[in-house]
């Protein structure tokens, strides 16, 4: 069954590697729903964070693909209750109309939004959360002439982790620790295999 | 380990503000390159100049003592070269072209390798860094354009960075899972001097675990599973081979007494005589490893990745069997065949460790099963393919008399089609490295520059390129190189004056509508004239086994077109979208 999975990508920070991890994707025609690269917790080391729409099979299949890349160092892949994300929306309107016939406060404290920019011709308005959460600002804004509207990927943050601190430790010794070579998979042989 | 070459022709320093540190020398990034294949230890490059990689070639110049460069016809064919002489010889392969489509021409090669696990590093030209991104002549995004097709690969616009990016490239194509690398030099850095501080070789990239850690339990649980096992089945590829864990499969095989069969880039891991080789796994297999894998109980899949070509359709794939499957490479644990027992790591580190765990068995009456299917097969299809009573010669009665003329000792490259597919289940393997074919790609044309590229590699070896009369004109040029060079490779040309593979197909399976499968090809013999190579034609079985002696006999390179049956089919085959199970033995 398909569902949405967060990828996350530590990976070193190297020209070409975003074409790299991508290529994992278009060759098994799977579209990349969004797509967010940024620094991650530790110095040099860039995090991606891919949202696809798949099922778990073929999601730990590219995983693996993703992670044997030689510059990719750890891939995790998460559903929606392993992690806690967020995207950011900003939403361009007239000022005149919104303030003709808007009770913008309202419209504000529901959406749980802010103003950036207010304008004598344009105001920008900025929220986060959620896809329905953003999506419902969006749908208050359309009838009152929307002028531009851009939402970022997601961004995501996984429950489970204890970050990558001590694992880059353990990738730069030469023989890394079973700790670094850890692997979902090979990790729960016991659900894996019974005699 | 750090050493600094004598560079020749080492440039004055520039600017003689700095103060000259004794332990660094000014060299150009184009030095810096060959100083770091000698210290790899390359002897052989096979490459093809032009524009940007000029300053490289210059600098080549001056190496000719210490680097052989064979230069091709084209760049494919480099690339097939390089993986001949890697495949044969074990080592990294080298190949340097130019920018442009200099550099497209590689992909082909790059893909071949990277499906193949093959060790190669391409060295492309590329236009001044300044120049990148405007259209420049002969400018090609060659990073991107090879991303897919291989393991790794990097773009160098200074000087500087030579040195440690080609020891990353050297240890990234030879460790771990190994294949192609390519490292793209923009010109400005091949001109550009720096001080130079040696060659280290790469021993450790951060984010990189070529060998992986073993993981003791499942050691143990693949044992458990084995000596518990009444009907096991052992499959073997390629990676057995690159592993260079023969000597350690032996003794697993030998203590365990499992039958083994192997897929077509596992061949001569195993002596094709020794008593547990059951034969070729796959679409043309052997009958008696492919119905068996639906009758094993655990199936041991040992450096080798479940192709679709060997499994047919996967539902109908082994499902009565436990499987335990070893390889390098964690993707490959359950991408196509599910594992119950991963056993993930090199092969030579985790046979012996299995070996210690196993008891040491008999199978016979298991043996015994694998020997009925064969004795069937004899019967309906090899007796007739290897001693033919027809009029016509058969490619398999050409392998045949090449098993007994060489003994098994030659090495045998194919190219790709019916001739492959007969050669590989024909021909006798004694030792290991003896075969190579593409495998996972099937790119026709592989064949004369591999043959090319494997006697580079192993010249004291009889290196014999069988080849099919579509396959030797894609890359037909190559003759130059055996002309040029005085390569002693001997080539057979099996000519069925069809795309035969596709010709069998349209027969079976699209009511024998030949579309486009039927080819005029040249006179072979005398375009291998042409290139001052001596060659004959024969057609009739009385004149086959003498024409096939005087060309071993002769000394350099020999071309012998040999005419076969216009329509043969090569059996069993197991058709697609079947199980293993239903192989049709005609």
């Amino acid at each position: 069954m398909k569902q949405e999975f967060t990828i996350t990508v530590y990976t070193e920070n190297q020209v070409g590697l975003l074409v790299r991890i991508a290529t994992m994707f278009s060759r098994r025609k799977i579209n990349i729903e969004s797509l967010n690269t940024s620094p991650s917790e530790v110095d040099g080391i860039h995090r991606f964070n891919i949202l696809v729409d798949e099922t778990e099979e073929v999601v730990r299949k590219v995983a693996r693909q993703i992670e044997k890349q030689v510059d990719v160092l750890k891939v995790y892949f998460s559903t929606n209750e392993e992690i806690i994300w967020q995207e950011l929306a900003l939403y361009k309107v007239p000022t005149d109309e919104i303030a003709e016939k808007v009770k913008v406060e309202r419209l504000l404290r529901e959406h749980g939004a802010r103003a950036v920019v207010i304008r004598k011709d344009y105001t920008v308005f900025e929220t986060t959360g959620h896809r329905e959460e953003t999506d419902g600002l969006l749908h208050a804004l359309e009838p009152y002439g929307l002028i531009e509207f851009v939402r970022s990927a997601r961004v995501a943050i996984i429950k489970g982790s204890r970050g990558f601190h001590e694992k880059i430790r353990e990738f730069e010794e030469m023989q890394p620790s079973s700790e670094a070579a850890e692997n979902e998979f090979l990790n729960e042989g016991e659900k894996v295999f019974s005699m | 380990m750090e050493q600094i070459l004598e560079i020749p022709k080492a440039e004055k320093r520039l600017n003689g503000d700095a103060v000259a540190n004794p332990k660094t020398t000014v060299v150009t990034g184009s030095q810096a390159v060959l100083d770091a294949l000698v210290c790899e230890k390359v002897e052989t490059i096979f490459g093809y100049p032009g524009g940007a990689i000029m300053p490289i070639y210059d600098a080549l110049y001056d190496y000719s003592d210490r680097l052989t460069h064979i230069l091709v016809r084209h760049e494919q064919g480099a690339t097939h070269a390089a993986q001949g002489y890697a495949r044969a010889s074990g080592r990294v392969g080298v190949v340097f072209a130019t920018s442009g489509p200099g550099a497209t021409n590689l992909v082909t090669g790059l893909a071949d390798a990277q499906i193949d696990s093959t060790p190669m590093v391409c060295i492309t030209g590329q236009v001044f860094a300044h120049l990148l991104g405007t259209d420049a002549f002969q400018e090609i995004d060659v990073i991107n354009i090879t991303t897919p097709v291989t393991k790794w690969n990097y773009q160098v616009t200074d000087a500087r960075e030579i040195p440690q990016v080609l020891a990353k490239a050297f240890f990234i194509a030879r460790s771990g899972r190994s294949g192609p690398v390519l490292v793209d030099i923009s010109k400005n850095a091949q001109l550009q001097t720096f001080d130079y501080e040696g060659y280290t070789p790469c021993q450790h990239i951060r984010s990189y675990r070529p060998k992986p850690i073993v993981r003791k339990e499942y050691i143990e649980q693949a044992a458990v599973l084995i000596n518990r096992a009444e009907r096991p089945f052992v499959l073997f590829g390629q990676g057995v081979i690159l592993g260079n864990a023969e000597e350690e499969f032996r003794q697993f095989i030998e203590k365990t007494g499992i039958p083994a069969a192997w897929t077509i880039l596992g061949a001569g891991a195993m002596p094709t005589d020794h008593p547990l080789n059951v034969g070729m796994l796959g679409m043309h297999g052997n009958y008696g490893p492919n119905v068996l894998t639906n009758q094993c109980d655990v199936l041991i899949a040992i450096g080798m990745r479940f192709d679709d070509r060997v499994t047919g359709r996967l539902d109908k794939y082994a499902k009565q069997a436990k499987v335990i499957h070893l390889d390098i490479d964690p993707a490959e644990i359950d991408k196509n065949v599910k594992a119950d027992v991963p056993v993930w790591g090199d092969c030579k580190e985790t046979l012996p460790m299995l070996t210690a765990l196993v008891s040491p068995k008999k199978h016979e009456a298991w043996l015994a099963k694998f020997r009925e299917h064969d004795a069937q097969e004899q019967a309906a299809v090899i007796e007739n393919e290897l001693r033919p009573t027809c009029d016509t010669l058969t490619m398999g009665e050409v392998v045949n008399l090449l098993n007994e003329l060489t003994g098994g000792d030659a090495i045998i490259v194919t190219d790709v089609g019916q001739h492959q597919m007969v050669a590989c289940r024909y021909a006798w393997f004694n030792q290991t490295r003896s075969t190579i074919t593409s495998g996972g790609l099937g790119t026709m044309g592989f064949g004369l520059p591999a043959a090319i590229g494997a006697k580079f590699g192993k010249p004291d070896r009889t290196v014999i390129g069988i080849i099919g009369d579509g396959g030797i004109q894609m890359t037909i040029q190559e003759l130059g190189v055996i002309q040029q060079y005085g390569v002693g490779v001997k080539i057979v040309i099996l000519n069925n004056q069809f795309l035969g593979m596709v010709r069998q197909w349209q027969e079976l399976f699209h009511e024998r509508r030949y579309s486009f499968t039927d080819m005029v090809s040249p006179d072979f013999v005398k375009v291998a004239d042409a290139y001052g190579i001596p060659g004959q034609r024969v057609s009739e079985r009385a004149f086959l086994k003498n024409a096939l002696q005087t060309m071993l006999d002769t000394p350099g390179g020999h071309l012998l077109e040999v005419m076969v049956g216009k329509e043969n089919n090569v059996f069993p085959m197991v058709p697609q979208g079947c199980g293993v199970a239903e192989i049709r033995l005609k």
